[in-house]
């Protein structure tokens, strides 16, 4: 791994880099009884297209509130949020959840799989969202169940599915619409060394598709092995970007 | 996404099943209240209804229902007839009277005494015999329910005799009178006969019953009788409406049965909008999940409403056959006789329905609505 300053948006050669993600002096903060919690002090973070983004540090240091933004799911109260090429800010309530369907992709720590629904019916939720024929969103669900290697288990309930299988199941729902943006919200958490090794590996083969990138929330150390980019947190900013990769700098913490 | 607003509440079969037993139970009650409560209401002006040939009633100006005269003189009888406008005028007789039954037990009967000569007043509904029989010496007519109070579990028959107020009396014919308030029995004779069943001597003539030449001009014609005989003269659906209103102001029927009625729907929001509630809590962070994926507040709204119609429509359905069931078995028993489900009602129950899923889903929606997407990415 190779530390570099924490937005990079330039390469060594001084060619424009292609982001998914541009945050740039982000700041948020959330009413505590009569004072505020300042959770995010002007954060800046990148993440480019084609690579898996790693977003680490200790608890309260602002990483879900930046992912919530970044997923069009919070706003920001300053500083500039662009995801895919779109600014956020030029987006509000229907037109945001619109963005959100149409272009990004969500795993989260506890599944939140629909539990009246089967797997593949689950996995299918974000093309019928879209609008799109129930049977053949179940059947688009069904093929990214095959590639996610629990095609056998898409008839059963989440209750009747092992955790590592409920992953899978949610990540086929966060991949089967093709989103260009995953995140993902601490996604081995709830799963043992293996079945989180093995969920990683399957995020790495069959998400990080060409021109899509993936955003991961961790604290779990032992998947930092496929992290292409890793930002550090601390205290409402990221202090460290640690690359595989030697970048130079285009921007300042 | 309607489909999968569905599944999530067929899912969750307890839920669902509450759901829909709780909007049955609230139709059946309602349903079931309402219809007796209209079904008394009409046994209150059954009389009136059964003398069709009638365009006017005459009765003293004290009379404010059916069940209540007040004896006339007999010689209102002629002046009425006197008044312009009016085709004919007969007298009309009602008393409540008491019968002994087979089992040695009194039973109260209305006796209705009609115009001797045109024998007008009886309903044109006879089961047994004929309306020319009351010409008969000592004949009366009595009603089905009133035959097997007085004959359990005898076949309806005519010919049999009876003793009223130590006069001998005989059926001579069955007819299918409405059923009364005040009485299951019911007995239509000649209005001379009548008078001595029931011991009443000079002036005991309770109605004058009138026909309008012009059927346009009845109100007409009623004032007229009114201003000419100083007695209270007003149009048959009129009076239907003060015998109605009657029961309403005077009795408690109305408070008991709205009590039941408004308990219905209280039970009906309860169970279906706290059971709904519970459905969309427990699935919170599944809504909350789906904000995240993108779906829309609207669809959200969608999808609730979809759930909540779905359970009102199915809920709504058993209730109303229930109800439909109740009427058709029970209706067939003398009490129940005359009470039918309206189809009034099944559609104004079918307005608090749509009410009560409102309610539940409006309740529940804010939450739904207000529910941080956020919410997700917290352990």
């Amino acid at each position: 791994m190779v530390t570099s300053p924490v937005v990079s948006l330039v390469t060594a050669d001084g060619r424009e880099e292609p982001h998914a993600v541009l945050c740039r002096g982000v700041e948020k903060s959330f009413a505590a009884g009569e004072s505020r919690v300042h959770v995010l002090r002007g954060t800046d973070f990148v993440a480019r297209a084609g690579e898996m983004t790693f977003l680490v540090g200790p608890s309260g240091c602002g990483k879900t509130t930046l992912i919530s933004i970044i997923g069009a799911i919070l706003s920001c109260d300053a500083g500039e949020v662009e995801v895919l090429g779109t600014s956020l800010r030029s987006l509000s309530g229907g037109r945001l959840a619109d963005f959100r369907l149409g272009n990004l992709g969500f795993i989260f720590q506890q599944f939140n799989l629909l539990p009246a629904l089967t797997a593949v019916e689950n996995a299918s939720i974000p093309l019928v969202a879209r609008g799109t024929p129930l049977r053949r969103a179940e059947c688009a669900a069904a093929d990214m169940l095959n590639r996610l290697g629990i095609g056998d288990h898409a008839r059963k309930m989440p209750a009747q599915l092992s955790g590592g299988q409920q992953q899978r199941v949610a990540i086929a729902r966060a991949l089967v619409h093709e989103p260009r943006l995953v995140i993902c919200d601490e996604p081995t958490a709830s799963l043992d060394a293996a079945s989180g090794h093995q969920v990683m590996e399957l995020l790495r083969e069959i998400a990080l598709a060409p021109g899509r990138a993936v955003v991961i929330v961790t604290h779990d150390n032992r998947i930092f092995e496929f992290a292409d980019v890793i930002h550090r947190m601390a205290d409402g900013r990221v202090t460290a970007v640690e690359s595989s990769a030697p970048m130079a700098t285009g921007g300042s913490a | 996404m309607l489909v999968v607003a569905l599944r999530m509440l067929l899912g969750d079969r307890t839920k669902c099943l509450g759901l829909v037993f709780g909007m049955a139970l609230s139709t059946l009650l309602v349903c079931q209240q309402v219809s007796i409560f209209f079904g008394l209401l009409a046994r209150a002006s059954s009389v009136i209804s059964d003398v069709r040939e009638a365009d006017i009633w005459v009765m003293d100006g004290a009379v404010k229902t059916i069940d209540v005269p007040f004896p006339l003189r007999d010689t209102v009888l002629p002046r009425v007839r006197g008044v312009e406008g009016v085709a004919w005028a007969v007298p009309f007789f009602k008393a409540i009277t008491q019968v002994r039954t087979r089992q040695g037990t009194l039973d109260n009967a209305i006796m209705l005494g009609i115009d001797d000569a045109t024998l007008v007043g009886v309903p044109d509904a006879f089961v047994l015999g004929s309306i020319d029989d009351l010409l008969l010496p000592d004949s009366i007519a009595i009603n089905p329910a009133g035959f097997r109070l007085l004959f359990p579990g005898e076949a309806l028959d005519t010919g049999r005799l009876l003793e009223l107020n130590d006069r001998r009396a005989r059926i001579v014919a069955i007819v299918n009178a409405a059923p009364a308030f005040s009485a299951n029995l019911t007995i239509y004779t000649r209005y001379s006969l009548a008078t001595q069943y029931t011991n009443n001597g000079r002036n005991s003539l309770s109605f004058v019953l009138a026909k309008a030449v012009d059927p346009t001009r009845i109100d007409e014609v009623a004032r007229r009788i009114a201003a000419e005989t100083e007695l209270k003269a007003v149009p048959a659906a009129e009076f239907r409406r003060e015998s109605i209103t009657y029961i309403l102001e005077n009795t408690g029927i109305p408070a008991s049965f709205g009590t039941v009625v408004v308990l219905g729907v209280l039970i009906g929001i309860a169970i279906v909008g706290l059971t709904f509630n519970q459905f969309v809590m427990e699935n919170i962070r599944q809504y909350a999940a789906l904000k995240a994926i993108g779906v829309r507040n609207s669809r959200l709204l969608a999808m609730t409403l979809t759930q909540a119609l779905f359970v009102g429509v199915i809920g709504y359905g058993i209730g109303l056959a229930a109800a439909a069931t109740f009427f058709a078995t029970a209706g067939k028993s003398d009490a129940l006789r005359g009470f039918y489900l309206l189809p009034e009602v099944a559609i104004g129950v079918a307005i608090l329905a749509v009410a009560i899923v409102i309610i539940a889903t409006i309740v529940s929606l804010r939450r739904v609505l207000v529910v941080d997407p956020a919410t997700v990415f917290r352990g």
